[in-house]
């Protein structure tokens, strides 16, 4: 006679130390394994989409800042790329290598909070601290362009606000110096200590063919096998202009797609966002960065579809317009939303405390989700 | 049993490399200022609580147009033909009383967009961030610098100078219609 | 000595008896216990390129005071399913527990609260009635999530008095006594009568016993850092399953003495690590007042010594906590069961047969 026994269903609720942001998770267990994972999301939701009808498109751009707010430059990037194919003009190059830097630089300082976090969920507070330390230097940089620390509201439809100012790129160039060393640090403090490989490595395991199923982008999907990314196979600004290297997932410390191999992509990715960095520093040309900006915008009738590629995977934007100065629908694909999907299938089997784990390798930022 | 004994070094090893990177670390100076008594240098394009210069404002509604947020309210008051307002800073002159310049600085998101297309350059972000209060009221700034009784004054005249206009006009309108119907008469 | 001194003082043996066990205790490990919260938050602080509490007293020295007062004038909540009696209990076992180790610790060569025989195994025994209070305080609080955690936290604990036993007894072998003191004065000298150089044999076992001794240190090492429930063991503590353990319900003067029961228990393992294996109280270099010829300098500068080398290993135990992970439940225990276990236990054969030479 075989013994049935009851599911159990356990919440992590909207507040919660690890969660990153709102989110509720639904647990099912099954004594102390998991048999499925539902999130739950809207805790966070601000009618982005809504609001962007009201506006003229300029206007748009401190809305868009505010979905992924740790990783704002490239929000407003994505929605320049879109705003931009769909009116039809060229930016100045000068424009475009400003708009690569930070993008960059973004997508370092994103990173690091996500690996910071990932290191303080798991238990090891130090380099938790030792990454927002980094970070700080980073929107210092951000600060003396913009003049705000986390929603910048500088990359704009035609160009950027200001120029940078004269001491950016001396500073910039520092920053890379310093930031080096840095990413060594944290190699030696957590990513190859044994502890952290023991709860890391071969939990949540992504099959390539699952993930492609699910329409998995970004770290995630190229941890898993897939080298894929919008830089190199879909090139938008001047990014066929740089040399640099599109990390995959090696499975040395577990399986190929574990949540080590999602961690580590992260960090080769810092590592090539500095060459990136680098290179666009001495290549920078002189221009007038004002000059594109249109005086009204007032795009024809159509829609198009933009994307980039957010530090989280494919941010896209699907603009549809009537010809009048608001946007008739402005549709986001938030990267985080499609990746969040598969945490059901990725916690299978595991325990409760190996949750905590996958969502923090899949890196999701709460305010994106919901919009 | 060699994965066994690999695991041992392993752990050992790394942890050894591990506490030699927070060792150093214990010796390195402090990344952190101690704020209240010694606050940080802030870059001259930094925004903070926004301030209006009231002797350049034209009354133009661009700035509240550009706000994305809706926190800026102006209303204005046509100005009677001979009055002098002045010139702003940069030679344009005025035409306009502005009788109300409402800045809710709660509901401002700090976007700088109605920085830009002020065409006198007259409201513009300063770099005070420490201005909280304890009544919520108090965080809707008026810049307007004539007092109740000017603004009701430049009101009524403006009210005064429509109902003249308005009244000339009727009497104007009158006098054509008499005129027009004392013309057929003479034309008989 | 001091033993005497106070009995003769008061006229009862009994009186001085209790005056001497508990004089540790006031003025010495309690005040530590607070000295230690603030010298973690300053030590963590500093590692992370921070500065930790600077307001309270001059650069914070004052914040434990701040902290004790603030947990004094909390509410005392207790909600109505708990079982009061159990509720109330836990923390005094878990208190006592730790505390009543320092009676048979010997602090100096003329101080030692009660000096019995068996002084090893009564250091181990009482060590076990903080098990029983964890259980009481997981079940009484009356959540089910309390109860995980604090039968997680007694498993933890009794796996790994295994381990430290094992070490114990392989000491045991060496020295042929349990008595504290005496195990001590074995250690007399220079740093090279320490046990973990072999201790005081003669010949060539001394040589071939150093290896092992470093092994067991380690282990013991080990071991005791996860009775104490630190990182990376503090599973017990730390979002165990979502909530904070098993003093989740407890609040105010409670929650204090289980907080200070915490740090006492690092200092006395921390002792206990010390004594066995790195001379008790004994100076590595020679003291001071045999230079100068002022006898009565010396179990002064033993209870300095003894502070010293007690608190630097507490400081190894802070700095082990600020840089590694947590380690999950079932990697706990096969750390405990698959890899400490068996290396104590051949450690253990391999110490039995160097000692017959």
């Amino acid at each position: 006679m075989v013994l049935k026994t009851e599911e159990m269903t356990l919440n992590m609720g909207p507040q919660h130390p690890s969660t990153h942001g709102v989110l509720r998770l639904e647990l099912q267990l099954d004594g102390e394994f998991i048999v499925n994972v539902i999130p739950h999301i809207g805790y966070l939701h601000r009618c982005f989409e809504k609001h962007a009808e009201f506006m003229t498109y300029p206007q748009v751009v401190p809305y868009t800042d505010r979905m992924d707010y740790l990783a704002s430059m490239y929000n407003e990037f994505g929605y320049a790329v879109a705003v931009e194919k769909l009116l039809g003009i060229e930016v100045p190059e000068r424009v475009e290598f400003i708009r690569v830097i930070m993008g960059e630089l973004q997508r370092i300082a994103s990173h690091l909070v996500a690996l910071g976090t990932y290191g303080a969920d798991i238990g090891a507070v130090t380099p938790f601290l030792f990454c927002f330390r980094d970070r700080e230097k980073i929107l210092s940089l951000f600060e003396m362009a913009s003049g705000a620390r986390l929603l910048y509201n500088y990359i704009w439809v035609g160009g950027v606000s200001r120029d940078l100012p004269p001491d950016f790129l001396r500073l910039a160039k520092e920053f890379v110096d310093y930031f080096r060393p840095k990413i060594k640090e944290l190699n030696d403090l957590l990513s190859f200590n044994k502890i952290f490989i023991e709860r890391t490595a071969n939990i949540g395991i992504l099959p390539l063919d699952v993930a492609v199923n699910y329409g998995i982008t970004g770290p995630m999907l190229r941890a898993s096998g897939m080298k894929w990314d919008l830089r190199k196979d879909d090139p938008y600004s001047v990014y066929n202009k740089f040399d640099f290297d599109i990390p995959v997932g090696d499975g040395r410390m577990g399986t190929v797609g574990d949540s080590w191999d999602r961690y580590y992509v992260r960090i080769i990715e810092m590592e090539e966002s500095l060459k990136i960095v680098e290179q666009a520093l001495n290549q920078i040309p002189e221009g007038d960065v004002l000059s594109a900006i249109p005086k009204r915008i007032k795009p024809p009738v159509g829609q198009v579809y933009g994307r980039v590629e957010n530090p989280r995977g494919e941010l896209g934007y699907f603009i549809v317009s009537d010809g009048t100065v608001n946007p008739k629908r402005i549709k986001v694909r938030p990267p985080s939303f499609v990746n969040l999907a598969v945490i059901g299938e990725l916690c299978k089997g595991h325990m409760i405390a190996d949750v905590i784990s996958v969502l923090g390798s899949i890196d999701i930022v709460l305010g994106e989700i919901d919009r | 049993m060699r994965t066994y004994l690999n695991n041992i070094y392993m752990a050992l090893s790394t942890i050894m490399i591990g506490m030699k990177v927070t060792f150093k670390h214990l010796f390195e100076p402090a990344v952190t200022i101690q704020y209240p008594d010694v606050k940080p240098q802030l870059p001259s394009r930094e925004r903070n609580r926004l301030y209006v210069n009231m002797d350049d404002c034209i009354g133009c509604d661009q700035c509240a147009r550009a706000c994305p947020v809706n926190c800026i309210k102006i209303e204005t008051v046509k100005s009677l033909p001979d009055e002098d307002l002045g010139q702003t800073s940069n030679g344009k002159r005025k035409a306009l009383w502005v009788t109300t310049f409402d800045i809710d600085i709660a509901k401002c998101c700090f976007c700088e967009l109605c920085v830009f297309p002020c065409p006198t350059d007259c409201i513009y972000m300063t770099d005070v961030y420490e201005f909280s209060e304890f009544e919520r009221e108090n965080l809707i700034y008026d810049f307007v610098t004539l007092t109740d009784s000017e603004r009701k004054e430049k009101k009524d005249n403006y009210e005064k100078m429509m109902a003249e206009k308005a009244a000339k006009e009727e009497a104007e309108l009158k006098a054509k219609e008499q005129a027009s119907k004392d013309k057929p008469e003479e034309k008989k | 000595m001091i033993y005497e001194f106070l009995s003769n003082i008061t006229g009862s043996e009994i009186l001085g008896a209790i005056i001497s066990a508990f004089l540790p205790l006031f003025l010495f490990i309690l005040p530590f216990a607070l000295i230690a919260v603030l010298l973690e938050r300053k030590v963590s602080a500093h590692m992370q390129d921070r500065l930790g509490p600077m307001r309270v007293g001059y650069h914070g020295i004052l914040q434990t005071v701040a902290d004790i007062l603030k947990l004094i004038q909390k509410e005392d909540i207790t909600a109505d399913a708990n079982d009061k009696t159990l509720f109330n209990l836990a923390p005094i076992l878990v208190f006592a527990g730790s505390y009543a180790v320092f009676a048979a610790i010997p602090f100096s060569s003329s101080y030692l609260g009660s000096n019995i025989n068996l002084g090893l195994f009564f250091i181990i025994g009482i060590s076990g009635i903080v098990v029983a209070g964890i259980l009481m305080a997981g079940w009484a609080s009356n959540n089910k999530y309390t109860l995980l955690g604090a039968m997680r936290s007694a498993a933890q604990l009794i796996s790994y008095e295994i381990p430290t036993i094992m070490i114990v007894v392989t000491i045991l072998m060496v020295t042929g006594t349990l008595n504290l003191k005496e195990i001590t004065e074995l250690q007399s000298g220079y740093f090279w009568n320490w046990l973990i150089f072999g201790g005081n044999v003669t010949g060539i076992a001394k040589y071939l016993l150093i290896p092992f001794m470093i092994v067991g240190f380690v282990i013991i090492y080990i071991s005791t850092l996860a009775e104490v429930n630190r990182t990376p063991f503090d599973i017990p503590e730390a979002e165990s399953e979502l909530v904070s353990g098993y003093h989740t319900e407890y609040s105010g003067m409670k929650f204090a003495m289980f907080f200070l029961a915490e740090y006492a228990n690092m200092f006395a393992v921390s002792a206990i690590v010390v004594l066995l294996f790195f001379g008790g109280y004994h100076s590595p270099f020679g003291y001071l007042g045999n230079t100068f010829g002022i006898t009565w300098l010396i179990p002064i500068e033993q209870l300095l010594w003894f502070t010293f080398k007690g608190v630097g290993f507490v400081l190894v135990q802070m700095w082990l906590r600020w840089t590694l992970p947590r380690l999950r439940v079932d990697q706990l225990m096969a750390v405990c069961w698959k890899y400490l276990i068996p290396i104590a236990f051949v450690n253990l054969l391999i110490v039995g047969l160097i000692t017959l030479l």
